[in-house]
């Protein structure tokens, strides 16, 4: 176990510096500090010295993969690569780009805190909701009910999320006027404000999870251990609850663990029309005001997140099924 | 003389189609291929949703061929064009295009959305200006007294169009029940085989997919000349015109974009599965690494830099229009190069499987070389996993595209597109009193697309993967013919 866990965190940090080095490949080579600089400042006029000043605050002056000019080792390690690297490995993210004054780290770990509180909940009603509903439809498989409630399923995936959030805004903030349009406050009046992302969320999701679910626990249900437990007499529910639905939950954990990093990167769309302050909307002002080192922070989280989330999902296999050994 | 245009994405979507014919008479020379996909094609189902694609597909292609008009007065020696390349589409709306409001109205007004001043300068004193809702330049503008004519011109137009409707599903029966005569013992016999579902394939849903769409096409051609059938938008556009836009491009997003993945998936997933070693620890690493990174920061990094590349290189393009495609082609190729992991686990799974089958250890034996056996006799094995993949990728995609757009990232904002109109319905959702047409008329076309791929797409996965097809909810059985 130990050795396993060993090997895989050597392997989690491998990935991580290839992330790294991928998101400077795709950030630099057809950008130069130069332009980002210029892009940042804005204005028409700027000049080469405000220029020199941007990338000198920022740590941008060096060059970006390897010094020629520098002796030694030092044409690794004195350019902007490294530096950054080292210090993002250290989890030190530094300073915003675009405005000198938003520490990152700090950002990071209040949003982080609010993204929380939005996808938390949701990722636990979600399973809930969609391991319900999946359970229902095999439970009444090859009825109408079954038949219905798969169309239901494929008609909530075909319709986009916007969709929903747009029409759910309309109806119950315009029309009804029960829950706030957008906006968030700390504390308990936050529920006034998630409510209504949450649930629209799982809405949009319940489609096609459900239907996934149901095609794994009808896998489930085609196997001899199932027609055992109806020959000894078990009734249908106690066939599906406490033998189908605890082996189908191998699969189940496989695919909802593949949300686990959304639950603390957030959302990008739902906290941006839900005006909700979290990582999601952090991730949508860096994209659209171009900040390198935000881009760069939270794809790093990102992949570490992955990474971590993907290790649990692995160790709780040992916990749900015995048989499952780690090598 | 006309300049003809070849968009990126055009070139694209035509060799797209030459490659399915290739693929088509492929299928017809194999018995068990053509045996499969006729199992997508007895699937009623599958019959109405393909019928519904392809005529998408029509759509997309009329919109693929662009071409530029000579401007008037040039001089004989040298022809000056129209900076702005058309297409097809856009030749056979032309009205459409033309007839451009100056801002909101709702579907079939004559009357504009919001009040304007009417008079006021020049008038007597003591008649105020007034405000009132002005009569659009185009809409209903053939009406002499519009208060009073509109809403029986209205009717008597969709009257027409439904008669229309009416008498082409009607034709298009008879040329059915015509078509299945000889083999059902004359038209009558035919006719009611046909209307009780007793044919080989499933023509009476096919038959009433496209009724239903000729009843809705039918009053829409009627009122198209004179009225804007689903509103006009803040400028004044065509609504419609701008629908049938948005489907071309969530079509070719859809298409291409899912094309763009395979090369990358196949060839990496077979190497991975067939040599294992470092190649497949190699192969691993690199669709882990992707795959770890959230994927719409690996598509928004990628997609800034296409943006620098694009500004970088004017050169490259004429036109507004040539640009905006410019840029929807390098965004379907980052969703393919970033988009690629999924479906490379699976045939990497596969042909782990494939390789130690008897009959790959006989070709191995023989000394068949390596290059050889992944053509003949892993990759044909694991094609069906790679088409099962492409058609569900398809209706993924074109709703990745609308969330794509409204993060920022998606196609260029001069390229009409699905997410770009739900990313304006929302400012308008939020009006009052409230503008719900282009919302409306997004969300019809765009679930009716997604819709028709979804269902596509599970009929071909339950036609390819037996497993699939048993956990299909039944409620009626279809009788065999």
């Amino acid at each position: 176990m130990l050795n396993y866990i060993v090997r895989r965190i050597a392997y989690g940090a491998l990935i991580l510096v290839g992330v790294n080095l991928l998101t400077f490949f795709l950030f630099f080579t057809v950008n130069t500090p130069d332009d980002m600089a210029r892009l940042n400042i804005g204005g028409k006029r700027v000049t080469q010295q405000q220029i020199d000043l941007w990338k000198s605050e920022r740590g941008y002056d060096k060059p970006i993969w390897w010094d020629e000019a520098a002796p030694g080792s030092a044409k690794l390690t004195h350019t902007v690569l490294w530096e950054r690297s080292i210090s993002l490995f250290a989890l030190d993210f530094g300073r915003s780009d675009a405005r000198q004054a938003v520490n990152i780290g700090h950002e990071v770990k209040t949003r982080m805190g609010v993204s929380l509180q939005l996808a938390l909940p949701l990722f636990i009603l979600q399973l809930i909701a969609s391991v319900g509903f999946a359970v229902l439809l095999a439970f009444f498989r090859n009825t109408r009910i079954d038949f219905w409630g798969v169309v239901l399923c494929v008609l909530m995936l075909s319709i986009s999320a916007l969709f929903y959030i747009i029409v759910g805004q309309f109806l119950f903030s315009r029309v009804l006027r029960l829950v706030p349009i957008n906006g968030y406050e700390p504390g308990l009046d936050a529920v006034r404000f998630l409510a209504l992302p949450i649930l629209l969320s799982l809405l949009s999701r319940l489609g096609t999870e459900a239907r996934l679910y149901r095609a794994m626990l009808l896998e489930e249900m085609g196997k001899d251990y199932v027609r055992t437990a109806r020959a000894k007499g078990l009734a249908e529910q106690a066939v599906l609850l406490r033998h189908v639905l605890r082996n189908a939950l191998i699969p189940i954990i496989t695919s909802a663990g593949g949300y686990l990093p959304y639950v603390f990167l957030g959302s990008l769309v739902f906290e941006s029309f839900f005006a909700i302050p979290g990582l999601g909307a952090f991730v949508i002002e860096a994209i659209t005001g171009q900040d390198f080192a935000i881009v760069r922070t939270m794809v790093f989280l990102g992949a570490l997140l992955y990474i971590a989330s993907n290790a649990l999902i692995d160790i709780a296999y040992t916990w749900i099924d015995p048989r499952v050994r780690l090598s | 003389m006309i300049k003809p245009v070849i968009l990126w994405t055009d070139a694209a979507i035509w060799l797209l189609m030459a490659a399915l014919c290739v693929y088509f008479f492929g299928v017809r020379r194999q018995a068990t291929q053509s045996a499969t996909w006729g199992r997508v094609l007895r699937d009623p189902v599958g019959v109405a949703s393909g019928a519904l694609l392809a005529l998408f597909l029509l759509v997309t292609l009329a919109d693929s061929i662009h071409y530029r008009v000579p401007l008037p007065g040039s001089l004989a020696g040298q022809v000056a064009f129209d900076p702005h390349a058309r297409s097809l589409l856009d030749a056979l709306m032309e009205r459409q295009v033309a007839m451009r409001e100056t801002s909101y109205s709702a579907p079939l007004a004559w009357q504009g959305f919001s009040r304007e001043a009417v008079g006021g300068v020049g008038m007597l004193p003591g008649a105020a200006a007034r405000r009132e809702f002005p009569r659009l330049a185009f809409g209903g503008a053939q009406l002499a007294d519009p208060a009073r004519d509109w809403a029986g011109d209205v009717l008597a137009r969709g009257a027409w169009g439904l008669a229309g409707g009416l008498l082409a599903s009607a034709l298009l029966f008879a040329l059915m029940a015509a078509l299945i005569a000889r083999s059902h013992g004359g038209w009558r016999a035919g006719a009611r085989d046909l209307l009780a579902d007793r044919t080989h394939h499933p023509l009476r849903a096919l038959w009433l997919t496209l009724a239903v769409v000729s009843l809705l096409l039918g009053p829409t051609l009627a009122w198209m000349p004179h009225y804007h059938v689903l509103g006009t938008d803040r400028t004044g556009n065509d609504v419609l015109y701008q629908s049938l836009k948005s489907v071309r491009t969530a079509f070719v997003i859809g298409a291409l974009a899912t094309l763009a993945t395979l090369p990358f998936a196949l060839a990496l997933g077979v190497l991975a599965g067939y040599f294992k070693g470092w190649v497949d620890d190699a192969i691993q690493y690199l669709y882990t690494l992707l795959a770890s990174v959230p994927n719409v920061l690996l598509i928004a990094a990628c997609v800034l830099m296409v943006q620098v590349f694009l500004d970088k290189n004017p050169q490259l393009f004429e036109t507004a229009v040539e640009r905006g495609d410019l840029k929807m082609f390098l965004l379907c190729a980052v969703l393919g190069v970033t988009g690629w992991s999924g479906l490379c686990r699976l045939v990497r799974g596969e042909t782990l499987k494939l390789r130690e089958l008897d009959y790959v250890q006989a070709a191995t034996a023989f000394g068949v070389s390596h290059w050889r056996i992944m053509r003949r006799h892993i990759v044909p094995n694991v094609m069906h996993l790679v088409l099962i993949t492409a058609v569900l990728n398809f209706s993924d995609l074109i709703l990745y595209e609308a969330v794509l757009t409204y993060v920022g990232v998606g196609v260029d904002p001069t390229t009409t597109s699905f997410g770009g109109m739900i990313n304006l319905a929302r400012v308008e959702m939020a009006r009052d009193p409230l503008v719900w047409w282009s919302f409306a008329a997004a969300f019809g076309f765009m679930v009716a697309l997604v819709l028709a791929a979804n269902l596509f797409a599970d009929a071909v996965r339950d036609a390819f993967d037996p497993r699939a097809r048993s956990q299909r909810p039944h409620l009626w059985r279809r009788k065999a013919a």
